[in-house]
């Protein structure tokens, strides 16, 4: 009888392969990546290590010593005083003391700081709130702080915001309407940004963090990026470009930064216009498939974000946060499953962080 | 999640030096080997020691950049982070702050 090796599905559901499973979803899972975004698969080498990884018989696995890369963080401290809807514990505790916890407890390499609702655009009207909780922390902490939110542009429609809602025009057919609605959210969020984080840098912030940029389409990564142009060019903050998935959604559908469409741009392609804008730091995002097994999962999130370490002149910290990078769609992702995605992005994707 | 992915691939934070490798990457945009090499050559260890907790530990102690754990009279908050200003040759923000404060 076949040895059978226990592993998970892309929702955390733990189920058994043989060893030739598993290594005919990593074929499915590298080609697919590499049809999608017409990239490289991984080497036959890569294939042999991963499963290395997977049908190792531990629960949990790390790295190499010395293959150990700095992490950085999204959702600031509300994991730790939030509800389930940020993935929280419900401690209450002060922003400033999550934070001491993450860099004395937990021994986090960075930290950030963020707001309760974790949209930029939320943060303009308390913004001196958010700078003395940021002062205060800067002058109790040591590791290198960040202000984190989401550019978030669906904030920026109706019934929420000024412009017209793209996803109530479009199916009118109002594509104009839709377009220009898009536009002007994107000039009064680079707005809003470039405000809160040049409010933010006057207090000594080490850097600002764009978390899930692109949630709203190509509306919202170009939004982001003329504000990260903008401040890399203004100030002295550190900017970290985290994405909100692995393909850029062209909800306006003809926006272009530096003369490249946004739309259906993949991690490889994003890395260049992030490094055009100026970012320091750029964390791709692959979705996991709750259908499909870890193995399919994983190999698939290796090969896109190898070919984005592979073209990038910026470090590149993946995200791996709960149905991402490789992780599974689950509240309480399986540390097995987990630890796995951690090590292959390290050592066979070549990432420079977390 | 995050303990998972920091015992699994992370650097440490103030147990070894993951602040140190971070702030490269985050002021002059260096990928990890580069960054590792930058601050080991800075701290005069190997960079496979930046993760090392027995050696990183003496060496913050001995440069007085901060530690994890609470010592009376090591330096903490912007204290430590003035000194790693120094040692690491690049600017902090926060500490440029306190330097303009204080000379008044």
């Amino acid at each position: 009888m076949l040895k059978k090796y226990l592993t998970r599905m892309g929702d955390g559901e733990r189920v058994e392969m043989t060893a030739d499973e598993i290594r005919r979803d990593f074929e499915l899972g590298t080609n697919d990546a590499a049809d999608r975004g017409k990239i490289a698969p991984l080497t036959q080498d890569d294939l042999d290590r991963l499963l290395e990884i997977f049908t190792n018989p531990n629960k949990v696995v790390s790295v190499e010593p010395g293959n150990e890369v700095p992490l950085t963080h999204d959702i600031g401290t509300l994991r730790l005083m939030g509800d389930q809807g940020n993935s929280g514990v419900g401690i209450p505790l002060s922003r400033v003391q999550g934070i001491q916890v993450h860099e004395r407890a937990f021994a986090c390499d960075t930290m950030e700081l963020g707001h309760i609702d974790y949209s930029f655009k939320p943060v303009k009207p308390v913004i001196a709130m958010e700078q003395q909780e940021l002062e205060n922390a800067l002058l109790s902490t040591i590791v290198p702080l960040f202000y984190g939110a989401m550019p978030n542009l669906g904030l920026y429609y109706s019934p929420d915001g000024p412009f017209g809602n793209p996803s109530d025009l479009l199916p009118m057919g109002k594509i104009q309407e839709a377009r220009e609605a898009q536009e002007g959210a994107v000039e009064h969020a680079t707005r809003d940004m470039i405000y809160i984080a040049e409010k933010l840098a006057a207090v000594g912030a080490d850097g600002i963090n764009f978390d899930t940029t692109g949630a709203a389409g190509d509306t919202d990564m170009k939004a982001t990026l003329h504000a990260v142009e903008y401040l890399k060019a203004n100030t002295n903050l550190a900017v970290e470009v985290g994405m909100a998935g692995e393909f850029v959604l062209g909800m306006h559908g003809g926006l272009e930064y530096d003369g490249v469409r946004i739309a259906g741009l993949y991690p490889h392609q994003q890395v260049k216009l992030v490094e055009k804008a100026g970012a320091d730091i750029f964390g791709p995002v692959v979705n996991t498939n709750t259908s499909k097994s870890m193995a399919w999962n994983l190999a698939r999130a290796v090969t896109f974000i190898k070919a984005c370490t592979e073209v990038a002149n910026i470090p590149i910290h993946v995200n791996m946060g709960m149905g991402v990078g490789g992780s599974p769609v689950f509240e309480t992702p399986p540390v097995d499953s987990v630890t796995r995605a951690s090590k292959a992005m390290v050592e066979i994707a070549k990432v420079d962080g977390l | 999640m995050p303990i998972a992915h920091g015992m699994a691939a992370g650097m440490g934070g103030i147990r070894t030096a993951g602040d140190l490798v971070a702030r490269m990457q985050m002021t002059r945009k260096m990928r990890i080997r580069e960054a590792k090499a930058y601050v080991a050559e800075k701290l005069k260890v190997s960079p496979t020691d930046l993760s090392n907790e027995h050696v990183m530990r003496e060496v913050r102690e001995e440069l007085d950049i901060g530690i994890i754990t609470s010592v009376p009279g090591c330096a903490k908050g912007i204290e430590a982070k003035a000194r790693i200003a120094e040692l690491l040759g690049i600017e902090i923000a926060s500490v440029k702050r306190l330097k303009n404060k204080v000379n008044f």
